[in-house]
């Protein structure tokens, strides 16, 4: 179906219309790279054969992520739309024949609203979805990325013809501009500022890039929009090109996202084919076309200039900016440097109109953002909310809430080098600038919560080693700074912090912020300073008391067990892999804490909650 | 020419230059390690920090790669940058306690090693300035040199620190090293560094080992002058 779209026909392809008609029978299965672990190709596989078995003509989908990773693999039957989770294969026999074929509900595999306990329908009645607004994520679900003709279905490549056939350069930029978009990638840049730079910058050829190298520990949206949605990027792109006057772009994508490479190759070729890639695109005299550039895994490659080094064949290390990327970019020519979510959100705001996009959101901060929910949390996984929802409701309204009963005590927002915000500043509303002021930062989105079983100085420690070894070394302040702090954060989690290290941290910290040469060591400090801001007292415990209030430090914690609890069934005996645990059966058993190494064993097999931490 | 304000003076400046020279053309003294005139500049040391101010906001930028622009302010000694410059100065001391120009340096700028920072015993005196690499690959055009390992892990050397075979042995690495790290001996009609030994060439005229064959035939095949007239050490020719 080559070129069946042109900038005077923006009609749906017929094939396409009746494909996803509101009766159309169908079947959508998440084969995001989360509920592939969990075996959802097994059971799309499954439910394909079992269909043909009945002799139906129904098709069953492999769909970009649905976001609620916790529950995967996720299925829905439409056009009931009918939500089921954590479906196992032995579950598609009974789905084919009452759901498919009958219309029945099987409510063993709907969600289970946790506090009432009521089964819940459709996708849009769970919690974690109410509050959520999916405009540039909730699209994934309903699509099959490998192929073009789902995007058709959902609009896309409209905003393109739309660009192409009414609209000046100018006029993009305009339009971006008034829609408020920021960049999605951390900085919170405006867009349509950056893209007015490279669109006068002097210099040709010029380029637009999109940065798909995602690397904060467990961040994955990008990922899920290449994988799930990738003509979407590709769109945003090209629309991108078109009004900052590039002729070439890259997709800058980690070799460890093999997914999203794929369905990213598949989208640029059939975009190539229909005519939205390459040569006169839409039949217009511009010309564009996108190649896919690997990176290696360094995280510091996420960094502007680090990134175009990687891209030019050279180590990925950043350099000195001050002549910024509009002007002298990747091959020191005029460069649009985006984060894939940033593109995404380019078709959104043609299609439906800036003063719309402007609608949703926070005064300096438009429309959605996504971020990954992880750690102590009951719902895992992706979420899209406009600017201004509060932490709060990210954490207890969708995100469920901590679970095993125990309590919140700080989530990290902006990955690695973001901070920790604490209980008390829930009620903030996420958008750029206020993350910012509390000491962290949007980053691209990642959120880890943390709850009491955390401590923060090994929080501190944790990321503050992963930015050791992610630094890439070439100035002073990030490679040597970064690793003093981690070596006396270190100190402090074993008992050997001293008095005057909190003070030193601090003050190590602010030399790397203000000396450091890229982004990377500006804000490698965040971790330990946002903890220090609001954990002080775990530090001074720490260090003045060698007592690890969370109990995790092993240096200073003991294990005992409470023989008023202690029931002496012997499981602790059982599990000790260093034989520290001891006792007669059905008496009070005991530690020895010479041979304990504080491995957590115990803790995990005693059931009568007899194992204390100290 | 443009006008800026350093410290609080006018100072006049060529449109190519950088804050650095700016300043130091006007007598105000920057301290530098990874400076070198004859390599491009990469902002690794950061001791050249200085403070700019452009409307409202204020900035730490590194002098050698800042260039100047009208009306710019700098201020090349507030609190912030003498903060980066000391931090820079005791990291890099607990790196290299041998290094005697740190020391010198650290002594002018009134700055104590850091107690707490164990010090470091196996990264000799090597600040990763990459000035060797840098002079190794754009002067002498060999690239027998590079940057190996990411992070804290960094390190100079040949490719999996085995002997180079397009090393010639030049000791422009030396030169311009700006610590003393590398390390380079020369005894007879030999010279040592970076694990190889090279076979030096005796002067026509005066006898003196002046130079590794290698150098000379190098040289000799990227000019085009014949080896044999390059057989006269620079004194005699």
């Amino acid at each position: 179906m080559k070129k069946n779209m042109n900038t005077q026909n923006r009609q749906l392809p017929e094939e396409v219309r009746i494909n996803y008609g509101p009766k159309k029978k169908f079947i959508t299965v998440c084969a995001g790279t989360g509920c592939r672990a969990s075996g959802s190709l097994k059971v799309k596989e499954t439910l394909e054969a079992e269909v043909k078995k009945q002799g139906m003509n129904i098709e069953v989908l492999a769909t970009g992520c649905f976001g609620f990773c916790e529950k995967g693999p996720l299925v829905v039957i439409h056009p009931d739309k009918y939500f089921y989770q954590q479906v196992k294969v032995e579950d598609v026999p009974e789905i084919v024949s009452k759901t498919v074929i009958k219309g029945e509900v099987i409510s063993r595999l709907l969600y289970r609203h946790p506090d009432t306990k009521k089964t819940l329908f459709r996708e849009e009645d769970l919690p974690f979805y109410k509050k959520q607004l999916r405009v540039v994520f909730g699209q994934n679900g309903m699509i099959d990325p490998t192929r073009i003709e789902d995007y058709f279905a959902i609009d896309g490549y409209q905003a393109l013809a739309k660009v192409l056939s009414e609209m000046t350069p100018e006029d993009v930029i305009s339009e971006v501009k008034k829609a408020g978009l920021r960049g999605r990638g951390g900085g919170g840049f405006p867009t349509a500022i950056k893209w007015e730079g490279v669109r006068k910058a002097h210099g040709e050829p010029k380029y637009v890039i999109a940065n798909g190298d995602e690397g904060d520990p467990g961040a994955y949206m990008d990922r899920s929009l290449m994988e799930g949605n990738p003509h979407s990027v590709i769109e945003g792109m090209i629309i991108g090109a078109y009004a900052v006057g590039a002729h070439e772009g890259y997709i800058y994508v980690r070799n460890e996202y093999p997914l999203a490479v794929t369905h990213l190759s598949l989208a640029i070729e059939t975009a190539r084919e229909n005519g939205l890639l390459g040569e006169n695109i839409l039949g217009t005299d511009f010309s564009f076309d996108i190649r896919i550039n690997k990176g290696a895994g360094a995280f510091v490659c996420g960094e502007s200039s680090a990134l175009f080094a990687s891209i030019e064949g050279r180590a990925g290390e950043p350099r000195a900016k001050y002549v910024h990327a509009v002007e002298r970019g990747l091959w020191d020519k005029p460069t649009a440097l985006n984060n894939v979510e940033t593109w995404a959100n380019v078709p959104l705001i043609i299609n439906k109109g800036a003063d719309w996009y402007a609608s949703i959101g926070t005064e300096g901060s438009k429309g959605t953002k996504i971020f990954s929910l992880v750690g102590k949390i009951r719902n895992t996984g992706l979420i899209e909310v406009p600017m201004g929802t509060t932490l709060y409701e990210i954490i207890y309204d969708m995100g469920g809430g901590i679970p095993n009963d125990r309590k919140f005590k700080a989530v990290q927002t902006g990955g690695p080098s973001g901070g920790c915000i604490p209980e008390r500043l829930l009620d903030l509303p996420v958008d750029f600038d206020r993350l910012t002021e509390v000491g962290s930062m949007m980053g691209s989105g990642g959120m880890i919560v943390m709850d009491e079983s955390s401590c923060m100085v090994d929080v501190a420690k944790y990321f503050t080693t992963f930015l050791q070894e992610e630094s890439c070394g070439k100035c002073v302040p990030c490679r040597e700074g970064v690793r003093r702090m981690r070596e006396i954060l270190e100190d402090i989690c074993t008992g050997k912090g001293k008095e005057g290290d909190v003070e030193l941290l601090e003050k190590i910290a602010t030399g790397v912020a203000d000396g450091s040469l890229c982004a990377l060591g500006g804000s490698a400090p965040n971790p330990v300073l946002s903890t220090i801001r609001y954990f002080r007292e775990e530090y001074d415990a720490h260090i003045r008391e060698h007592r690890c209030p969370a109990g995790v430090c092993k240096a200073l914690v003991t294990y005992s067990i409470d023989p008023e609890k202690c029931t002496g069934c012997g499981l602790c005996v059982k599990v000790c892999p260093t034989q520290a645990t001891s006792g007669e059966k059905k008496k009070p058993h005991k530690i020895d804490n010479e041979k304990c190494t504080r491995c957590g064993a115990c803790i995990e097999s005693c059931k009568f909650d007899a194992i204390t931490v100290k | 020419m443009v006008n800026l304000i350093i410290d609080g003076k006018n100072v006049k400046a060529d449109k190519n230059m950088m804050v650095l020279e700016a300043a130091r053309s006007a007598g105000i003294d920057i301290p530098t390690l990874c400076v070198h005139e004859s390599v491009s500049r990469s902002g690794a040391c950061r001791l050249c920090v200085v403070e700019i101010k452009k409307g409202s906001r204020t900035r730490i930028v590194t002098s050698c790669l800042y260039p100047v622009e009208e009306g710019l302010v700098v201020d090349t000694k507030t609190e912030r940058v003498q903060n980066v410059r000391r931090l820079v100065l005791e990291l890099l001391l607990a790196r290299c306690p041998e290094s005697d120009v740190l020391w010198k340096m650290a002594k002018e700028m009134g700055v104590e090693p850091q107690t707490r920072f164990a010090v470091d015993t196996d990264k000799g005196k090597c600040i990763l300035c990459r000035s060797c690499v840098r002079v190794c690959e754009e002067i002498v055009g060999v690239s027998a040199i590079g940057l190996f390992n990411r992070g804290s892990h960094k390190t100079v050397g040949t490719p999996f620190m085995e002997k180079s075979d397009v090393c010639i042995g030049c000791g422009a690495c030396v030169y311009v090293c700006p610590t003393g790290h590398i390390e380079m001996t020369s005894a007879g009609d030999k010279r040592k560094i970076w694990g190889r030994t090279f076979k030096m060439q005796a002067c026509e005229k005066c006898g003196k080992y002046f130079a590794p064959i290698d150098q000379l035939k190098y040289i000799s095949k990227k000019t085009g002058t014949p080896l044999k007239e390059m057989m006269i050490c620079t004194n005699c020719r």
